[in-house]
């Protein structure tokens, strides 16, 4: 299974090669993937309805004790066959309808890369995979969304998308972090069976807002949804595959994944119900009064995704059967209505609703696509999407009434915003598009229509997707699940329902356009939305990132030194007097020869000389005092080669200066007192924290000394007499080897400063 | 004395630090001279002092027999002065190279480039 | 700078210094000295000579342009270690050999060229600073 899903990375990034060595067949390979793909899934069809989860482990990091683990269970096994199947459809049609467009291979880079992403997420049984995949399926989506990176419009949108539920991806990540740590484990599977720890711990709350934060950020549930039709910038394809069938159900598949682990708690069921319930209501109203048909499109998709929220924070058998058929019939219809439009836009060169009509005539095939779509999504029989609606109201009424209100008010809007984007552009009159309107090639009619047949199909005979379905909410629900799906229910109060739904549908659709202007009045409190929260958050962000850079990259070096030098300071003194065991220094004065005395005096004095000095020169000859008296220390202290190169190094230095100085201005007093005191405070702070640190160094011997091995050592591996010598060349060789490279660097560097003569304001 | 040299150190930093924060180029380059130095010392006098002969093995012995100076600072301290002495050469031309550009050894007035 | 003392003074310390830098050179391994202090004495005679002359005569002196010195150190000393992969020991381990050459029996090993390599490297670096600066102010006078 690790081939399964890891192969499309590899594709992915041979992708664009594959494609410059021949477009034609590339594309074949391509569109036949996923179909191979979508095959191997089938072959697991028979066991995994059976009850038998396949689960493969690889190690992945086995010093942290991570797994590559998959599980294909029920619920895996509903989406994968979703991602690859509409994949294909996806990826043949993306074909044609970017035909000649110069990007097309980077575009098939990211979507196999976002198809082999979405396998992960939905395939990983370990937390930290599924967390790596749901980021990725973010990445690719946000390159996909800016597939035209040259619009603003379209940039805009996808860093909106990727903020969005990029925050989101990162809150999920701490969730996911928490439940592994409370839970004892990374692994859902071993969560789920024992998930009383989580449910038992003080953070559980906050587990639960982590992970909601992610699934509603992604599943664009309100008020985080206003990406998803920003998002419509993406190419048709795009939007079909990513923002209606598979991406934006990763929500909404992580709740389903995790309601066996965090839920059936009253958080989880008010919580998730609620915002689902608010969603598949406000955005079903949205959709009604837009006229991009996309943007149609896509307010009635976070509506549907709304409803599935809704249905899995119900969470009781019926809520989960209903939203694993509602989950499906969406995916047929809406994917199918998606490349309706795409073939729409594509042929008439519009997709203003207020602009279209009476394609039937012109594009036939695409119209029986669309209409069967519609028809689906707006729930009427014998088409899927009516199975779907019928199990959703099963499961409303069995629950109470006011969630029965609000599916039947969504299905009632939906019913006529499906009229609106499915039946309209092709009824009544011809009108005048930019281009000429004709049917599309085959291979983008085959998607709508395949999509089509299954819905007819499966609305036809539900019992061909039933034991998928059973196995898919068996998942979620942790027990065996037997559905049975019918057509035809009987005369009972659920198709009074319906036909009520349909009868207030067709009120809601032939009054749109008073409806829209009723709207219109409302409309300035909608754009202070949560669009436009976005935007202001976004300005702060920048406003306050151009405020800390003015603060902290003031471009006054001596400011940056000071803050660096106190806060260190601060914190080592703090450490130092709390920890340290500063009895243990010894003062001891007596050892200290005449000698020693002078030669520590001449050093203090040369140095505070060195600070007072007025001139440069007598700068430059405190500061040799002070070089020559340290070499004299290494002398008395047994370091005869530190102090020969000590004593060269100084000379030589004080050359440099006289040379390089000579150029140089005079000295200048450029600090105020205040300045000067503030900086002594700072210097002495600094010092005297160096001498404690040195006090308490030479009082204490924490490590046997590692200069023993290399004193005994020396002679006989390193052939050599002089220790210091050998460490220098044999046994730390190489540090010595970086140490004169860097010289070697030093020197070039000083050579091109000077030979590369840039003249007075820059120039060259 | 370790005390004598713990307040060498501590003064040498004190003033190398001090020397870093002035706004004349050239005086920062003395502080990091300075700096240079207490930190060879710093290093020198951690690992333990001692009056006693340099770490070399006499003719004859195949290893120490009796205390010697420790050989490891010592020979982290000699890369140490070689290399300081390379970056002081390397600040001291960018110093002059940048005094002759923007005509000013003044810190302050070179920070137009970093904003 | 125009003193005859220093003049005459800086020719004969330039050969002393010479010698004596790379006596220190050869003796480092057994006794204080080794390339970082030889290689100091050599380029601090040098720079004494082109002081008390100038640059263009202390070049005479250099068979090369400093930063082929430099590189031939870097090179030396790289070299030194990899000696010893070819006997399938890590980088840089020392190889040792006696030679005999007119009656006299060295201990040689790949350390010393390791040390000639860092001793060439100090040599060229700062002469190439010295001599960038010095021609700098001389270009001035």
């Amino acid at each position: 299974m690790i081939v399964a899903v890891l192969s499309g990375f590899v594709l992915a990034l041979l992708a664009p090669s594959l494609y410059r060595l021949s477009p034609r067949w590339a594309g074949c390979v391509f569109s036949l993937f996923p179909a191979a793909l979508a095959l191997y899934f089938l072959s697991h069809m028979e066991g995994v309805v059976a009850g038998e989860a396949v689960r493969v482990t690889y190690p992945w990091v086995p010093a942290m004790g991570l797994e590559l683990s998959f599980n294909l269970d029920g619920l895996g096994l509903l989406f994968a066959l979703a991602i690859t199947v509409v994949g294909t459809l996806i990826i043949t049609y993306a074909g044609s309808y970017l035909h000649g467009h110069p990007s097309l291979p980077r575009f098939y880079l990211f979507i196999l890369m976002f198809m082999a992403s979405m396998l992960g997420v939905v395939l990983s049984d370990n937390l930290i995979a599924l967390f790596v995949f749901w980021e990725l399926t973010s990445i690719t989506s946000y390159f996909l969304i800016g597939f035209e990176h040259d619009k603003d419009t379209a940039r805009a949108a996808a860093l909106q998308a990727l903020l969005v539920t990029g925050t989101g991806g990162l809150a999920l990540m701490a969730g996911v972090l928490l439940m592994g740590q409370i839970g004892g484990s990374f692994e859902i599977s071993a969560l789920a069976s024992d998930n009383a720890a989580l449910h038992g711990h003080h953070l559980y709350p906050l587990v639960l807002a982590l992970v909601f934060a992610g699934a509603f950020t992604k599943s664009a549930q309100v008020p985080f949804h206003f990406w998803l039709p920003s998002a419509m910038e993406a190419p048709t394809p795009v939007s079909a595959y990513l923002h209606s069938a598979t991406m934006v159900k990763a929500g909404v598949y992580l709740l389903a994944r995790f309601s066996p682990v965090l839920g059936g708690s009253d958080i989880w069921l008010y919580v998730v119900t609620g915002f689902g319930a608010a969603t598949m209501l406000v955005s079903a109203y949205q959709a009604l009064y837009q006229t991009d048909l996309k943007k149609i499109l896509a307010y009635s998709t976070v509506s549907v995704l709304g409803t599935l929220t809704m249905l899995i924070g119900l969470g009781n058998k019926l809520a989960i059967q209903a939203a694993m058929v509602f989950l499906m019939a969406h995916v047929l219809y809406k994917a199918a209505l998606f490349l309706v439009a795409g073939s729409i836009d594509h042929e008439t060169g519009t997709r203003d609703v207020r602009q279209l009509g009476g394609l039937r005539k012109t594009m036939p095939i695409i119209c029986a696509g669309a209409a069967i779509g519609a028809l689906s999504m707006a729930g009427l029989p014998p088409f899927f999407g009516f199975v779907g609606k019928e199990a959703l109201y099963e499961a409303l009424t069995h629950d109470n009434m006011l969630v029965t209100v609000v599916g039947v008010l969504t299905s009632m809007l939906l019913f006529a915003v499906a009229w609106l984007a499915g039946i309209r552009p092709f009824s009544g009159e011809e009108t005048h598009t930019p281009k000429h309107p004709h049917d599309p090639p085959w291979t983008m009619w085959l998607g709508p229509v395949f999509l089509g047949c299954l819905s007819v199909l499966f609305g036809l005979m539900p019992a061909l997707p039933e034991k998928l379905l059973s196995a898919a909410a068996g998942s979620v629900l942790g027990k065996e699940v037997h559905m049975h799906l019918a057509l035809w229910h009987g005369f009972n109060p659920l198709l009074v329902l319906s036909l009520v739904t349909f009868a207030l549908g067709v009120l809601v659709y032939l009054n749109v356009d008073r409806l829209q202007k009723v709207t219109e009045f409302a409309l300035p409190a909608v754009r202070r939305g949560p669009s436009h929260w976005y935007a202001l958050w976004l300005r702060f962000l920048n406003w306050s990132a151009a405020g800390q850079t003015r603060v902290l990259q003031n471009g006054y070096l001596r400011l940056y030194l000071g803050t660096i030098m106190t806060v260190t300071a601060v914190l080592a003194w703090y450490t130092v007097l709390a920890q340290a065991d500063v009895g243990v220094i010894e003062f001891n004065w007596g050892d200290i020869g005449i000698h020693e005395w002078v030669l520590g005096v001449v050093t203090l004095v040369a140095s505070i000389a060195t600070v007072r000095a007025q001139t440069f020169l007598r700068a430059v000859m405190a500061l040799g005092v002070v070089g020559y008296s340290v070499a004299l220390f290494f002398v008395l202290y047994g370091a005869p080669d530190l102090a020969m190169t000590q004593f060269l190094i100084e000379t030589l230095s004080l050359i440099l200066f006289v040379f390089v100085f000579y150029y140089m201005p005079p000295f200048k007093r450029f600090s105020t007192r205040g300045v000067i005191l503030r900086h002594v405070a700072i210097g002495t702070a600094v010092g005297a924290l160096f001498t404690l640190l040195v006090l308490v160094a030479t009082s204490v011997q924490w490590h046997p000394t590692i200069s023993t091995y290399f004193s005994q050592n020396s002679y006989l591996m390193g052939q050599g007499r002089n220790i210091v010598n050998v460490i220098l060349v044999d046994f730390r060789g190489f540090d010595t080897l970086g140490e004169i490279t860097v010289l070697a660097v030093a020197g070039i560097g000083v050579y091109s400063l000077i030979r590369l003569r840039l003249g007075k304001g820059g120039g060259s | 004395m370790e005390a004598l040299l713990a307040i060498v150190i501590g003064v040498l930093y004190a003033s190398g630090v001090y020397m870093l924060m002035r706004r004349s180029i050239v005086k920062l380059i003395i502080g990091l001279a300075l700096l240079a130095h207490g930190a060879s010392l710093l290093v020198f006098t951690a690992a333990g002092l001692t009056r006693a002969v340099p770490p070399v093995i006499p003719f004859g012995e195949k290893a120490i027999t009796g205390t010697v100076a420790d050989p490891l600072p010592q020979a982290l301290i000699l890369t140490a002065i070689v290399i300081s002495f390379g970056v002081q050469a390397f600040a001291m031309v960018l110093a002059y190279r940048a005094y002759q550009t923007v005509g000013t050894d003044d810190l302050d007035d070179m920070k137009a480039t970093d904003t | 700078m125009n003193s005859l003392i220093l003049r005459t003074a800086s020719r004969f310390l330039l050969i002393l210094l010479f010698q004596f830098s790379i006596f220190l050179l050869l003796r480092g391994h057994n006794d204080p000295g080794g390339g970082f202090v030889g290689g100091l004495v050599l380029a601090a005679a040098l720079t004494l000579y082109a002081i008390a002359y100038d640059v263009r005569s202390m070049r005479r002196f250099l068979p090369c342009r400093a930063q082929t010195i430099i590189a031939w150190g870097l090179l030396a000393a790289a070299l030194s270690g990899v000696w010893s992969m070819f006997k399938g020991q890590p980088f840089m381990t020392g190889q040792w050999a006696h030679v005999y050459i007119l009656g006299l029996d060295l201990h040689l090993g790949t350390p010393l060229l390791f040390d000639i390599g860092v001793y060439l490297t100090v040599v060229g670096v700062v002469l190439i600073v010295i001599m960038s600066l010095a021609e700098e102010v001389e270009e001035d006078d």
